[in-house]
């Protein structure tokens, strides 16, 4: 029995298949997704869905963040932005990565709600050069 | 009686205006159906989106620590309008139908003794609201001459709301668009956005009629980071919805106008006719009569 996954971007809905196993990538580490998963809602990280046939990767996306929501027959990923990790561009990453330091470095170290969102952004744009480099 | 001429300058004249709002009924009804392909793509983000602020809301909406955005600041003195119009006119009563709304819930609010602020999107909305609330419009958006709007439009818009709502300028937050309803049908509506109506749960039947779920951090957080995503996408529908149904109303309009066009260049073509017919027969006359007196 595989689980229905459904990965959706606010401008479209990206994919819609049966895998038999995904690991996503959530804010507080990795999480393997069978069959049969107790219902959670998970806030995201950037980071590489992996979906698995088997015991096979099959598809890799990068996610720069979003949500999911986890019910026994189906996952579903909001992504806020998803990309085949074949087509992630490691200059955009580090394009990214410097507008996200540059935003970290001009926050008021007393706001925690602005550095908190700056961090956030700093680990998106690592985890998407980390992308570009396995593809 | 006008003269032949210019009967036949004003026939010419009809028909060429006749061809441009043939040519924009149907430019309009290309770009409809582009904008109600991606309204309909951006609808699956936004179901699952209200799916989950449905189990999220209903576990947070008593606490008193529930976030601001959802629950609001518990005041109702400042209203923030959100009226959203086309760029462009010539679409019938698309335009003004929610400056109207707007406009009407203003008068409202501002007679129950509650201050109106409004952010304008869309340059036709903001025109009409001139008028009568200049000193209201706290701000405006226009996506003039832009060939298409994405999801970063409205989130721009989404972290403009949030951080007036930050800073404390306003309480209860509305949108006003125009719902697409049908290509020739917009029905001008008015959404809450602060505070967010608590959607119902559906009932869902592979998790029984309410899933108890487990969050990852916890649900704070994840409010903390779904509230403005989700104001940023019921922006984006409006958006969408708004775009979809200006292209419908141009439409209708233009073929409207194109029929009247059709109607008035009969009845001119046939004054024309019928004068023409009047000056031979007026000329045989004369031959006639010249020809018996001699």
């Amino acid at each position: 029995m595989p689980v229905d996954l459904e990965i959706v971007s606010p401008e479209k809905l990206l994919l819609s298949r049966p895998v038999d196993m995904v690991v996503i990538p959530a804010a507080e580490g990795e999480l393997g997704v069978l069959p049969r998963h107790s219902p959670m809602i998970v806030l995201l990280r950037g980071g590489t869905i992996r979906l698995y046939d088997g015991a096979q990767v099959a598809e890799q996306l990068f996610v720069s963040g979003g949500f999911a929501e986890i019910t026994p027959a189906r996952v579903t990923v909001l992504a806020d932005e998803a990309i085949p990790v074949a087509s992630v561009s490691r200059a955009e990453g580090e394009k990214r990565l410097a507008a996200a330091q540059a935003d970290y470095d001009s926050a008021d170290k007393m706001d925690i709600a602005a550095i908190d969102a700056a961090m956030d952004r700093l680990q998106s744009a690592r985890a998407m050069i980390e992308a570009a480099q396995a593809a | 009686m006008p003269s032949l001429k210019t009967l036949r300058m004003r026939i010419a004249s009809v028909k060429s205006t006749q061809k441009i709002t043939s040519a924009m009924k149907m430019v309009a009804a290309s770009k409809l159906r582009r904008a109600q392909t991606q309204a309909e793509a951006a609808r699956p983000y936004a179901e699952r989106m209200e799916r989950m602020l449905a189990a999220l809301a209903a576990n947070v909406a008593g606490s008193p620590t529930a976030p601001k955005l959802l629950v609001g600041n518990g005041k109702d003195k400042v209203h923030l309008l959100v009226p959203v119009t086309g760029d462009r006119g010539l679409a019938g009563a698309f335009n003004s139908s929610v400056g109207r709304l707007a406009r009407a819930t203003a008068r409202r609010l501002e007679s129950e003794g509650k201050t109106v602020k409004i952010l304008s999107v869309g340059r036709k909305g903001r025109d009409y609201l001139r008028r009568d609330f200049a000193s209201g419009i706290v701000g405006d958006v226009t996506f003039a001459g832009r060939k298409s709007i994405g999801f970063a439009d409205a989130h721009a818009i989404a972290e403009r709301i949030v951080a007036m709502q930050e800073a404390g300028e306003f309480d209860v937050c509305t949108l006003i668009y125009n719902r697409f309803a049908s290509v020739i049908s917009q029905i001008p509506t008015e959404t809450r956005l602060i505070p967010l109506p608590v959607p119902e749960q559906k009932h869902d039947e592979t998790v029984g009629a309410k899933a108890i779920y487990e969050y990852e951090p916890d649900e704070e957080t994840i409010l903390a980071r779904l509230l403005p995503q989700n104001l940023a996408i019921q922006i984006y529908r409006a958006l969408l919805e708004n775009a979809a149904g200006f292209y419908g109303a141009q439409m209708t309009a233009m073929d409207n106008a194109t029929r009247n066009a059709g109607d008035m260049i009969k009845r001119l073509s046939q004054n024309y006719n019928r004068a023409r017919q009047a000056n031979i027969t007026k000329e045989l006359i004369e031959i006639i009569s010249g020809a018996e007196a001699v």
